[in-house]
């Protein structure tokens, strides 16, 4: 927040330990504890959503329920019938994000796909099921995806090493695009919040331009919410888009 | 006579206003409508074209100059390596964003991806 007349919006992404002593003894810290609480968060949605098991659905069970078809079809239309095999991988990283978002608009919690440590984890945790998935199905055969079809000899040498950065830098395409659309939103949150801080303590003439700030922070926060539901679909369906290119390969 | 409005339930008509009802719903999808051939921007904004393509360049970049100065570092040829993969990078980059938007054989399940 801002210290001091001068705004400090990269503080809030610091880590600290959290769970008092015995976190700080394992290096435990709010990060962590928000996965928790994100895990903890679907497990209870699905857990006590689908305990009622009734027919007509209540509205629990009807939020279980469209979550589960939502990400079901979108592995059966992005990977195609075989989707169905990876629809819980798909199922646990779209929800893990997408709660991990949405916890970090709330005042007080912490947002942990703001780190790209962890963006840049989930990230190669997909691309290295991804080529395993590859291999798996297609054996040497998957190596023949660096290279492209219709293409003289001669051109090879130069467009296979292309193809495998371009295979690679999906490493960091993924990672950052999740990582920076969070970042980039709470940085502004912050800019603007300390706005109304300065300006609203540095007169009476200053009030209508630190109300104006106020209100764009209110757009903000509406603005976040759709960001982080629709970068954890991105993610998702980026996921599903690189297994299908795994499992049926050109 | 009273039965009469009951008889007349299951008319030809039924199966159409239920359909169009459906339709009101959203319970029936639209007919697929083929939104060109770059099916990709469709569902895309401005912004979102701009931030994907930037990305798209960047990151292949980032991925071959990180190579190339690992490579030159192990190797000991200094500036060689990295400025080859500064090259095959910013070409890796411009493949990327052809694939983005290259027209797409309409074969097989429509891939859509809306990205930012």
């Amino acid at each position: 927040m801002a210290a001091g007349g001068s705004i400090d919006a990269l503080s809030q992404f610091k880590l600290h330990s959290a769970l008092g002593p015995i976190g700080a003894s394992v290096n435990f810290t709010q990060a962590n504890l928000m996965m928790v609480v994100a895990s903890v968060l679907v497990l209870g949605l699905l857990w006590l959503g689908m305990r009622p098991r009734a027919m007509v659905p209540g509205r629990l069970q009807s939020a279980a329920e469209m979550a589960y078809e939502t990400v079901m079809n979108m592995c059966l239309e992005t990977i195609g019938e075989e989707g169905r095999k990876y629809f819980p991988f798909v199922f646990t990283l779209f929800f893990f994000i997408l709660f991990g978002n949405l916890l970090g608009v709330f005042p007080y919690f912490f947002t942990f796909t703001s780190h790209i440590a962890v963006t840049l984890a989930l990230t190669v945790f997909v691309v290295g099921l991804v080529t395993f998935v590859a291999i798996r199905i297609h054996g040497w055969h998957f190596f023949s995806y660096f290279v492209p079809q219709g293409v003289p000899a001669a051109l090879l040498p130069l467009l296979v090493p292309i193809e495998i950065l371009s295979y690679v830098s999906r490493l960091i395409s993924l990672s950052v695009r999740l990582f920076a659309n969070m970042m980039a939103g709470h940085v502004m949150l912050d800019v603007f919040g300390a706005f109304v801080i300065m300006l609203g303590t540095a007169g009476v003439i200053f009030w209508l331009p630190a109300g104006f700030s106020l209100a764009v922070n209110v757009a903000l926060i509406g603005f976040e919410l759709l960001v982080a539901t629709l970068q954890a679909y991105v993610f998702a369906v980026l996921t599903c888009i690189y297994l299908h290119d795994a499992v049926h390969l050109h | 006579m009273s039965e009469e409005p009951g008889a007349d339930r299951p008319s030809p008509s039924f199966e159409a206003r239920l359909k169009a009802a459906r339709g009101r719903q959203g319970l029936d999808a639209p007919p697929p409508t083929s939104a060109g051939n770059s099916g990709d921007i469709g569902g895309m904004s401005p912004w979102g074209i701009g931030l994907r393509v930037g990305i798209e360049l960047v990151s292949a970049l980032v991925v071959a100059v990180a190579i190339g100065y690992g490579l030159d570092r192990w190797f000991g040829t200094k500036p060689i390596l990295t400025a080859v993969f500064v090259l095959l990078g910013g070409a890796a980059g411009v493949l990327n964003v052809w694939r983005l938007f290259a027209p797409r054989p309409t074969r097989g399940p429509k891939v859509q991806d809306g990205g930012r």
